[in-house]
């Protein structure tokens, strides 16, 4: 069975053809950045004017690639949510209209489950239960994965995302927009232990986060210091390594409650090397992570979620379609 | 030729079906849930004409101004559509769709088509009938109430919700050259297809991937330092 995956939640438009016995086949990726970058920040009407210039085209290129024709396609996977209304709009439209055209099912993917399931993509993928760690620029998850549909919600930040911090922090510092790499980057030139950050609601019980309050810190900390190259680099890894911590200490408290020794960690704030150090740092346990490709948002995700489920159910035949910009990934059920 | 054709860009949803020289036309007017009816609405065409879309030659669309999720939606589902089918697309104004929609009724000349386009402006345009079909006299445009006028003394019929939300301003600009004012109009389905079969003829055909909305208003964000 070969489903095609349309992603377009944010400012990435992602296109991917998954075949079950083939997997994935190929998968295509267009980044808005270059367009917000002049705005520094994602302009919502400007995503969705953009993704519905790029959808069919990058549906063209991936089936070129792979030698079908969309007649040889079985499905279609859309991002349905969580994500910016009007993007996600332009997805589902197109999605839910292929299929319909194409008297073949269409499958409504939670964004964040797309992500959740991107390790399984890899060889020797993790095998389930498992916890995930879900970062990103719009969102820090915690969820506790018995199966497909299976997720219980451990924490969730209170207030920014981690990958959000990230850039904002980048922002506070002058670096240009989306700078969360480009601060990551910067730390690795900063000198450990001359600034010390704290480590948000570690030392309390519980698995939820709370980011905002090192912006608050981080603006501080710029504020009264010389604002020369090496502080600007200093302040960026004493905010990483709150940052980092802070996830690492409690990946370790849900993998203890929940008694699991496998994390999954995916979202864009995966690709971090000084994140993926630490976590090693968590003895006997097995880490899995997508390859970097994948760590931020992509089709092949959403293909993927979509065989997924579509293997085990019929996918819908409403012809209403809908977005659904705030959806609990606890609200999924398996399918 | 057999057309489909469809239009989500206003408070109207509707669709419609041309097929074997008949047309069947579903509308239901709604605020946001076009997303939610108007695949449904263009299955009920087909179940009721007992066409199947492997026999549509050509998809026409509503291609704006007017609401920008409205219009994405139709354009979405018509590039959906047509790709799967590898069959053209035939994009039209749903201003021109307003002002083709009032021609059989009216009996007018001269249309003037006015919609609410929010932040205090209207999208309009001027069309002149000729043999039984709305052509464009100006540009489309968005702009302010106040700035949109008449182009020739004529007998203008004044259509679409701009002329109710802005009636004062825009009699006061047509003084002396309206006709009448018919404010309830909206872009209708059935409209397009006979704007599309002669766009067809004129051979207009557009790739599904060519279909892209027309907006008007492209200023719609700040860029830094702009302030």
């Amino acid at each position: 069975m070969r489903v095609l995956g349309i992603e377009s939640s944010c400012d990435e438009t992602g296109i991917a053809i998954y075949d079950t016995e083939k997997y994935l086949l190929v998968h295509r990726l267009y980044s808005q950045i270059e367009l917000h970058s002049e705005y520094g920040g994602v302009v919502p009407e400007l995503a969705s004017r953009d993704h519905i210039q790029k959808i069919l085209p990058l549906i063209n290129q991936v089936l070129n690639q792979a030698q079908l024709t969309c007649l040889e396609i079985d499905a279609v996977a859309y991002t349905a949510g969580p994500g910016l209304a009007g993007a996600l709009l332009v997805g589902a439209s197109i999605g839910r209209s292929l299929a319909w055209a194409l008297n073949i099912p269409s499958i409504a993917i939670h964004h964040m489950e797309g992500h959740l399931l991107s390790p399984l993509l890899e060889v020797n993928p993790p095998k389930f239960p498992f916890i995930s760690l879900l970062i990103s620029g719009g969102h820090t998850l915690l969820v506790e994965v018995l199966g497909i549909g299976r997720y219980t919600l451990l924490g969730e930040s209170m207030d920014d995302a981690v990958g959000e911090v990230f850039d904002k922090i980048a922002k506070i510092l002058g670096l240009n927009y989306p700078g969360g790499q480009l601060l990551a980057n910067l730390a690795e030139k900063g000198r450990p232990n001359k600034y010390k950050f704290p480590r948000p609601m570690t030392n309390r019980p519980g698995l939820n986060f709370s980011f905002s309050g090192l912006k608050t810190f981080a603006m501080n900390t710029w504020r009264s210091c010389g604002q020369t190259e090496q502080d600007r680099a200093d302040i960026a890894l004493a905010f990483q390594t709150a940052a980092i911590e802070t996830l690492v200490i409690k990946c370790r408290r849900a993998l203890k409650q929940t008694k699991l020794h496998t994390l999954v960690v995916a979202g864009g704030v995966s690709a971090n090397k000084a994140l993926r150090t630490k976590l090693y740092s968590i003895p006997d346990i097995d880490i899995h992570y997508p390859r970097l490709s994948f760590c931020s948002d992509n089709g092949a995700m959403i293909a993927f979620a979509g065989a997924m489920r579509k293997v085990n159910s019929g996918g819908e035949m409403n012809l209403g379609f809908y977005v659904r910009p705030y959806w609990p990934i606890n609200d999924l059920s398996p399918p | 030729m057999n057309i489909l054709s469809l239009d989500t860009s206003t408070e109207s949803c509707s669709a419609a079906l041309l097929y074997q020289g008949e047309i069947f036309e579903r509308i239901s007017m709604t605020q946001r849930s076009h997303s939610d009816l108007i695949l449904g609405l263009i299955d009920a065409l087909f179940i009721e004409s007992r066409a199947t879309i492997a026999e549509i030659d050509v998809v026409a669309v509503g291609r704006g101004p007017g609401s920008f999720a409205g219009v994405r939606i139709g354009v979405g589902v018509t590039q959906g559509i047509a790709f799967a089918r590898d069959i053209p697309v035939i994009t039209i104004s749903s201003l021109t769709a307003i002002a083709q929609g009032t021609i059989a009724e009216s009996h007018a000349n001269y249309i003037s088509v006015a919609i609410d386009a929010r932040m205090g402006e209207i999208y309009g345009a001027n069309f002149q009938v000729v043999d039984g079909l709305a052509i464009l006299l100006d540009k489309e445009q968005v702009c302010l109430p106040k700035k949109f006028k008449f182009i020739k003394r004529q007998e203008w019929l004044g259509v679409g919700t701009g002329w109710a939300k802005y009636k004062s301003t825009l009699t006061n600009n047509f003084a002396g050259q309206l006709k009448e004012v018919n404010a309830y109009c909206f872009p209708k389905a059935s409209s397009i297809i006979e704007l599309a079969h002669n766009e067809v003829k004129m051979g207009k055909l557009l790739s599904a991937e060519q279909a892209l909305p027309v907006y008007l208003r492209n200023n719609v964000a700040r860029k830094k330092g702009e302030g």
